[in-house]
């Protein structure tokens, strides 16, 4: 399998507490892979690695590498806004800009240089019905984006960061706070998307990373637990700690 | 003895509604007896009339220009150095002494009494710098006086801005300063106007400052290295040395009509910039 994201015996410290304890770890291309783990797991910080989004915390210390199509992104010559581009982060709150449903979208290909109006529209068209979201906002684009419904908003966060045309989507629990319907949304969009690009899904929904990702990974206090296909991690895992964690045991 | 909550709850309300009441009606008070002794010598004319006679007869035309002239450019001068001091100290520094050091001397910039601002910007602009008593001496001076507030409200108005924002915009690939220019500024919008509206009605209202500065010339000045009268001063100088109190409290009419209307179309620009922006 072509790897598209991988670690190095990465470590990641938070001042004196170690956070991720020697991560490595494939990510294959044009595959979901999930991430899941109790909190303080690490999960959301290897996340924050990938996108270089820890760069805003302080008192980090990194050691180890991580890289991208076998290219450290954690080397010094690398831009983080060039690698932005390329990896796409969505939060776990969406976050709509104060600013219209077009121009949440068109906020990442403006940075970009993209000031077209035509392409600017295409882009918008487009990222909004991958997202599964076109047809609601079709007819008002030009409203707030503020004024959607908690689930809209997360779709919208989502076809943001596609606007970007980004090769890697990470979503850092997506649907924590979402009902059932706009979670499914979420899912059936990011089963589409995969063909196109590689996805890392955080989640602490154990049945979500059953039902769409491809691959399993489970976190536990900073190490990697476990790793491997997701129907082998949910029907045969290899450590015990991992069967408690998917029965519910804990968490 | 337990005394029911309800009664509590009603009396603190019915306190804090006579508080309320007090404080508008002092406003209201002060507006009206201004009204009641300005309102008869207003006219056209008083507004677009020059002033004969120091101020005996004729108008305030002069003194008008010269307001807005005075409080626009100075917080033309103000607002860029302000609102940049305030992003650095947000944005670009971590607390340190340093900061704290800046923030001390804006804190301390506030407290000082405006006529030792006058004192400063009469020796150091109009007599050091060889400015004379002009509108430049009076702008510059202003400058300095209202930029600790530009700073103040500029700052927390950048601070309230929640984190999320700005991780939201570096998230899709905006560099520091695109984050500033396109989340942060725009939400702090309305607080920074805040301050702005502030300063104009400083610069509006002060008299002892300006006469030090820009002097108190009853022609229209037509270039920054004129002398001039602001409302204000006018007011004072008409009230103080006893020329004409009905040409005073005229005078007095057009400043707190022209102050109500700054506000009213900062309140207007505002919700244009918050409706925009949410």
């Amino acid at each position: 399998m072509d790897t598209k994201i991988s670690t190095d015996r990465l470590k990641v410290f938070f001042g004196k507490a170690q956070v991720l304890k020697e991560i490595t770890i494939a990510v294959h291309r044009n595959t979901i892979t999930g991430f899941m783990g109790p909190s303080g797991s690490g999960k959301s910080t290897l996340i924050s690695v990938i996108n270089r989004m820890i760069d805003f915390e302080n008192n980090v210390r990194i050691e180890g590498d991580a890289a991208i199509d076998g290219t450290s992104i954690l080397d010094g010559s690398i831009n983080p806004i060039e690698l932005r581009r390329r990896v796409g982060t969505v939060f776990a709150v969406p976050i709509p800009l104060p600013r219209s449903i077009f121009e949440n979208i068109a906020y990442g290909p403006k940075l970009k240089g993209t000031t077209d109006r035509t392409s600017l529209h295409h882009i918008v068209e487009d990222s909004l019905k991958k997202a599964f979201l076109w047809d609601e906002v079709k007819d008002r684009l030009s409203t707030s984006a503020l004024k959607l419904s908690g689930g809209q908003q997360q779709r919208l966060c989502l076809a943001r960061t596609l606007a970007l045309k980004p090769e890697i989507i990470l979503l850092d629990e997506p649907c924590s706070g979402l009902d059932p319907v706009s979670t499914a949304k979420i899912e059936d969009a990011l089963s589409e998307l995969k063909s196109e690009y590689t996805i890392i899904l955080v989640s602490n929904n154990t049945k979500q990373i059953a039902r769409i990702s491809d691959f399993s990974a489970f976190f536990y206090l900073g190490e990697l637990i476990e790793y491997n296909t997701t129907e082998k991690v949910f029907t045969t895992p290899a450590e015990s700690k991992t069967e408690d964690y998917i029965q519910g045991k804990f968490g | 003895m337990r005394i029911n909550p309800r009664i509590i709850n009603r009396l603190v309300r019915m306190g804090l509604n006579v508080q309320a009441f007090f404080t508008v009606g002092i406003l209201i008070i002060i507006i009206a007896i201004i009204f009641f002794k300005g309102f008869p010598h207003m006219s056209f004319a008083f507004i677009f009339s020059f002033p004969e006679d120091m101020g005996r007869e004729g108008g305030i035309f002069p003194s008008i220009v010269g307001t807005i002239q005075l409080a626009l450019l100075s917080i033309l001068f103000a607002t860029p150095l302000g609102l940049g001091t305030a992003i650095f100290l947000t944005e670009y520094t971590r607390e340190s002494l340093f900061t704290k050091l800046i923030r001390f001397g804006v804190e301390s910039l506030a407290g000082i009494p405006s006529i030792l601002y006058g004192l400063f910007g009469f020796i150091f602009f109009v007599i050091k710098l060889k400015m004379g008593w002009s509108l430049l001496a009076g702008v510059l001076t202003m400058t300095i006086m209202i930029l600790p507030t530009i700073i103040r409200t500029s700052e927390e108005a950048i601070r309230a801005v929640p984190r999320q924002l700005r991780i939201v915009s570096y998230s899709l690939s905006a560099s520091k300063w695109e984050t500033i220019k396109k989340v942060v500024l725009p939400a702090a919008m309305p607080g920074i106007l805040t301050g702005i509206m502030l300063s104009i009605g400083r610069a509006v209202g002060e008299t002892a400052a300006i006469i030090f500065t820009m002097g108190s010339s009853l022609r229209l000045p037509l270039s920054v290295m004129d002398s001039g009268r602001t409302m204000a001063v006018h007011f004072y100088i008409l009230a103080r040395e006893g020329i004409s109190m009905e040409k005073a409290y005229g005078t007095a009419v057009v400043l707190v009509l022209s102050i109500l209307l700054i506000n009213i179309l900062a309140y207007y620009i505002m919700n244009k910039a918050i409706a925009r922006y949410s």
